[in-house]
């Protein structure tokens, strides 16, 4: 049996008087690896504000089974301002849960040492003193991935992690997520349907309301029916989402 | 050379002195924050929406300085509400405050009988006219800036990168935004006797545009900020001694010849080191 990390049950959100989500039912369990799509202005980044507790839900509930400080989060880049003077060093270490910066007696040693490790394994150690406005879309995501990780999260939450970067770091950047995964449940969120279906388990279509999808692998009549439509586009090497990639998984008879 | 050491055997000057320094001090570390937010218009309607109480204060006899306090603190506090909870827009709701507190002065100067002493120097600065006690209030604002600013450095830099993930780390994003927000309120009322209502948002940006083109690290900027607009308020005030003219419009003009300097020196320098 599968530990269940978070459980969201007839959640609704509305702003200014327009809802958003309506009766959204979801379980997060331990090694998910879930992909939430949908066209926007569907509630995608509104589902994952409300688990973080970003924004305040009008009905239901959402429980979670880890402690808030076990969750990590990515956030869409263009929710920072990129010329703020802040380096790249201090964007990872501001990751860590925060009661401590109370204390100014406290001490910092491992946390940065921590940081740098974390930097290191993303391959990114050599830019750690650079002022985030001088980093590329790619190595700005590295940075927010990191500073993600710095709680060592038990669930972490992405939220289009792929905008603004170069089709070869995209794929670094999922191969890098699959290797987190045997560590920790994630739950991405993405506008790119063909390419994340490759390395997620399971799908969330969200658009209003929420559709579970126990697979990776959904056509686009699925996609239809879930009243996500939603075009599946193949870029190059990656395989079409409607094939199957993991042998040993349950097809549904879903066949195209 | 000499007759700047000679000044400093006049009280008047002495006074100018500790002033420029107290407001280079408070300006540069709270102008930091406000230009690496991109909160210099809030700041704008702060300062002008405290007009409104230097034209009660006038009225009611007070001190003006007090019922400015009142009224850019009240300011600061009322766009951060409007913004988060009435949902109106954040520029639309710094307008308002903007122009209602002046137009509140307006209308108190107007009904203050006879003659409203010193107005100018609310407008365009005086700082060969701060009281001791003004100073002693200067003095402690800077002091009080250095000590939070240094203790709780990250939870400021933090709440101020990115205040929605500040959130899910568990840091008291709204208690630290109100705290900086009557913070900003303070400092520029006390500095309001300096450099002037019009004047002030050039203490509260130029320095830290000219410490920008050194340093992208919020850490480096404070001091530089510091620097730069203890250099251009001191130069300033000396300029307008020697040559009688308004130390106000002195010291904004300085800083912005300072700003200018910089900018040409640093950019000739990276256009050399390009070509070699």
């Amino acid at each position: 049996m599968k530990e269940k990390l978070v459980e969201i049950s007839n959640l609704s959100v509305s702003y200014d008087q327009k809802t958003v989500l309506e009766g959204a039912e979801l379980i997060v369990n331990e090694h998910d690896f879930l992909g939430v799509i949908g066209p926007n202005g569907g509630g995608k980044t509104t589902l994952i504000k409300a688990m973080l507790g970003l924004v305040k839900p009008d009905l239901g509930s959402i429980k979670f089974h880890v402690p808030l400080s076990k969750v990590g989060y990515l956030p869409q880049i263009n929710q920072v301002d990129r010329r703020f003077p802040i380096t790249v060093l201090d964007v990872v270490r501001s990751g860590r849960t925060g009661g401590h910066l109370l204390n100014p007696f406290r001490k910092d040693k491992s946390e940065t040492l921590y940081a740098e490790e974390l930097l290191e394994k993303m391959g990114i150690a050599a830019i750690r003193d650079k002022a985030i406005g001088e980093l590329s879309g790619g190595q700005m995501q590295r940075v927010f991935l990191c500073r993600s990780l710095m709680n060592k999260p038990k669930l972490l939450i992405l939220d289009e992690p792929d905008t603004f970067v170069d089709n070869q770091f995209e794929s670094e950047l999922y191969e890098k997520l699959k290797e987190l995964n045997e560590r920790m449940a994630i739950v991405l969120v993405s506008h790119d349907v063909g390419t994340i279906s490759y390395y997620v388990k399971t799908i969330a279509c969200v658009n209003r309301q929420v559709h579970y999808h126990p697979s990776n692998i959904i056509s686009t009549e699925q996609l239809a029916s879930y009243n996500c439509p939603l075009q599946i586009i193949t870029h190059g090497d990656i395989p079409h989402t409607v094939l199957s990639m993991h042998e040993n998984h349950d097809h549904h008879g879903h066949h195209h | 050379m000499g007759t700047i050491i000679e000044l400093f055997s006049y009280d008047f000057f002495i006074h100018a002195f500790w002033a420029s320094l107290f407001a280079a001090i408070s300006c540069g570390i709270v102008g930091t924050y406000i230009v690496s937010r991109r909160i210099v218009f809030v700041s704008g309607g702060i300062t002008h929406a405290s007009f409104g109480g230097i034209g009660i204060g006038y009225f009611l006899g007070w001190n003006p300085l007090l019922g400015a306090a009142i009224f850019a603190i009240l300011s600061g506090l009322g766009i951060q509400l409007f913004t988060e909870k009435a949902k109106v827009r954040e520029d639309s709701s710094i307008a308002i405050w903007w122009s209602l507190g002046m137009a509140i002065g307006i209308i108190f100067v107007y009904l203050t009988p006879g003659y409203a002493p010193n107005l100018m120097s609310y407008l365009f600065g005086s700082v060969l006219t701060v009281s001791v006690t003004e100073l002693w209030l200067m003095g402690a604002l800077s002091v009080i800036l250095i000590l939070f600013f240094v203790l709780f450095y990250r939870l400021i830099l933090y709440v101020a990168f990115d205040e929605e993930f500040a959130r899910t780390t568990g840091l008291p994003v709204s208690v630290i935004n109100y705290l900086l927000i009557s913070l900003i309120a303070i400092t520029i009322v006390l500095n309001i006797r300096v450099v002037g209502i019009i004047l002030i948002l050039s203490l509260l940006t130029l320095p830290q545009a000219t410490a920008n083109l050194f340093t992208k690290d919020f850490k480096r900027m404070l001091p530089l900020s510091v620097l730069f607009a203890f250099i251009g308020s001191f130069v300033g005030l000396l300029f307008s001694f020697f040559v009688d003219i308004p130390s106000g419009a002195s010291i904004i003009f300085t800083l912005v010849l300072l700003f200018g300097l910089v900018k040409l020196a640093v950019s000739t320098k990276q256009k050399l080191a390009s070509r070699a």
